[in-house]
């Protein structure tokens, strides 16, 4: 038997880098320290896998050789005259970047899931600046830790043990020394957990992060209470954030999916700008996928934009809510869909998975999803940090290495390699056209 | 048989997460993703029983699911259901140039549906094609 000390999980953006997997016979039969996502992921990775290639022969999936899966999609690229790449949060930061040049030579859009998960908080991020720091520091120093939106004992169950509230740093033990608040319009598992949970109303966030701006600004608030709460509440917690030694706030979806979008994130970031006045403040994104922050990460030093990058006038353009995705698709404008492991059929507004499956889809996956019973085109691959190893990024932007800790199946290889291939053919198709 | 008026949120939670990564095709991850959370006035206002099924319909779209009352949800008028093609079927498609759809806070109508099944994800995904 084969053990793996300090394996990075792949699962979400916390990257928890602690893991003890152990191997036998090729198959991972322990996953140590790991929780209940990432233990089921180590353990049952392989239990839905995809293992040929398909092409949809009237209207069936048929068993393909790679070669032939590569021709096709390589095809369907090279005709679509603006087709959209989607997904890569769950692939190395090498896959990044061959999908970038993949992207260029053909004249479409990048785009990655952060287009639907944190999308407006990089937006706000461009608005405003952002006060950020690592995970690392936050779990030494900070003695104050707001949710915001977020939540975390659910979606990132690790979290709050390794980072946050209840870490063990170097100046601070754990959750004597530190207060979690918890803003959030369910009392959520966080929220229970916290010190203090002030329970706003839903699609008020801007409201509440200015009422709180103008408390901490010792200015008077002209209403009995903003967004459910009442302004002595809010003057309070203004205190509490106001007079401790570093803090920071951690947000969510809750405050990115919901109406206002990224002009949520420019008051939470002009709030956490304004607490520099009075102490120590970091803002942070809780991301989701594992690798969502890589993409992003890989994106702005090769072309200058995170996400949603359009590449159809030969060079790269951003404009979020135009080269975003669900608009290009609502608009009714791209011809063609590669999607590298992740599933839009399912996480998009029907409308949109339906405008989506009118033109043809390539899915790269390792394994079934909504969107790969939809595809035109199925070109299985393996699972980053078990199969192959590259680099991915964690949610405060540390780069971590992924490890292989057992062989890929015959016939399946990285999403590097499959969109090396792509990439090769495409360019060998251009030449002969 | 009326309905109650309420906003949904869709989101994350333990469950969906393991269930995805225990596979997609598989009926853990179905389950996980097929059901609102509700406060218990609201199942009350229904005369059902929690557990039951209801059709929660949107502007953009209608899904039956599985009733479950949630103490995280302490008002009425308000319910949850996880990420998923189930939640999804009732989200606009207008981002407000954000690129962002909105996810959390769409306006519905939930009414009893003791009499209809919840679809299968093959099912639903005919619907798509």
């Amino acid at each position: 038997m084969e053990i793996f000390q300090d394996v990075v999980c792949p699962v979400c953006g916390c990257l928890c880098d602690d893991i003890e997997v152990n191997v036998e016979n090729n198959k991972i039969v322990k996953a140590r320290n790991a929780c209940a996502m990432g233990t089921t992921k180590f353990l049952n990775y392989n239990a839905d896998r995809i293992s040929v290639p398909m092409i949809k022969d009237n209207g069936v999936q048929k068993p393909v050789s790679l070669e032939d899966s590569i021709g096709r999609a390589s095809e369907v690229l090279v005709n679509a005259k603006y087709p959209l790449i989607y997904g890569l949060s769950l692939s190395s930061c090498e896959s990044v970047k061959v999908a970038l040049e993949l992207t260029e030579e053909i004249g479409g859009v990048l785009d990655n899931q952060t287009s639907v998960c944190h999308g407006p908080g990089v937006q706000g991020l461009h608005d405003i600046g952002e006060s950020t720091g690592s995970l690392g520091e936050i779990r030494h120093r900070a003695d104050l830790i707001v949710v915001w939106g977020a939540n975390l004992q659910e979606a990132h169950p690790r979290h709050m043990e390794r980072y946050s509230y209840t870490s063990k740093g170097r100046f601070r033990n754990g959750k004597d020394d530190r207060k979690l608040i918890v803003i959030d319009v369910r009392n959520t598992l966080t929220a229970k957990s916290a010190d203090k949970f002030v329970q706003i109303e839903q699609g008020k966030d801007f409201e509440f992060a200015n009422a709180l701006r103008t408390a901490l600004n010792q200015e008077q608030i002209q209403k009995n209470q903003v967004a459910g709460v009442p302004v002595e509440e809010i003057e309070d917690l203004a205190e509490i954030l106001r007079s401790c030694e570093f803090g920071v706030i951690f947000f969510g979806q809750g405050v990115t999916q919901t109406n206002g979008k990224g002009r949520n994130i420019d008051g939470l970031f002009s709030l956490t700008r304004d607490l520099n006045s009075w102490t120590k403040f970091l803002i942070m994104p809780a991301r989701g996928h594992f690798n969502v922050t890589g993409v992003n990460q890989v994106s702005t030093w090769q072309t200058g934009f995170p996400y949603g990058i359009d590449f159809s006038q030969g060079y790269p353009w951003y404009n979020p809510g135009e080269t975003t995705i669900i608009d290009i698709i609502r608009r009714g404008e791209n011809d063609a869909t590669l999607v590298i492991g992740s599933d839009p059929i399912a996480h998009f507004p029907p409308a949109i998975s339906k405008r989506l499956t009118s033109n043809p889809i390539i899915a790269i996956d390792p394994a079934h999803s909504m969107t790969t019973m939809v595809a035109d085109v199925i070109i299985p691959s393996s699972f980053a940090g078990i199969e192959y190893e590259g680099i991915a990024y964690r949610m405060d932007g540390v780069a971590l290495p992924l490890k292989k800790l057992v062989n890929e199946p015959n016939n399946t290889k990285s999403d590097e390699v499959v969109l090396k291939m792509i990439l090769e053919k495409v360019r060998d198709i251009k030449r002969r056209n | 048989m009326t309905g109650v008026k309420v906003i949904i949120l869709s989101g994350r939670t333990l469950r969906q997460g393991v269930g995805k990564e225990a596979g997609k095709t598989s009926e853990r991850y179905r389950t996980s993703i097929s059901y609102c959370d509700m406060n218990q006035e609201d199942i009350a206002s229904l005369s059902i029983k929690a557990g039951e099924n209801v059709k929660v319909t949107s502007a953009h779209g209608s899904v039956v699911l599985k009733s479950a009352a949630s103490n995280q949800l302490t008002k009425p008028g308000m319910i949850f259901i996880p990420y998923g093609l189930y939640a999804n079927q009732l989200f606009n498609d207008i981002t407000g140039s954000s690129g962002m759809p909105t996810f959390k806070g769409e306006p519905a109508v939930v009414e009893s549906a003791a009499d209809e099944s919840v679809k299968t994800i093959e099912e639903l995904i005919m619907e798509i094609k």
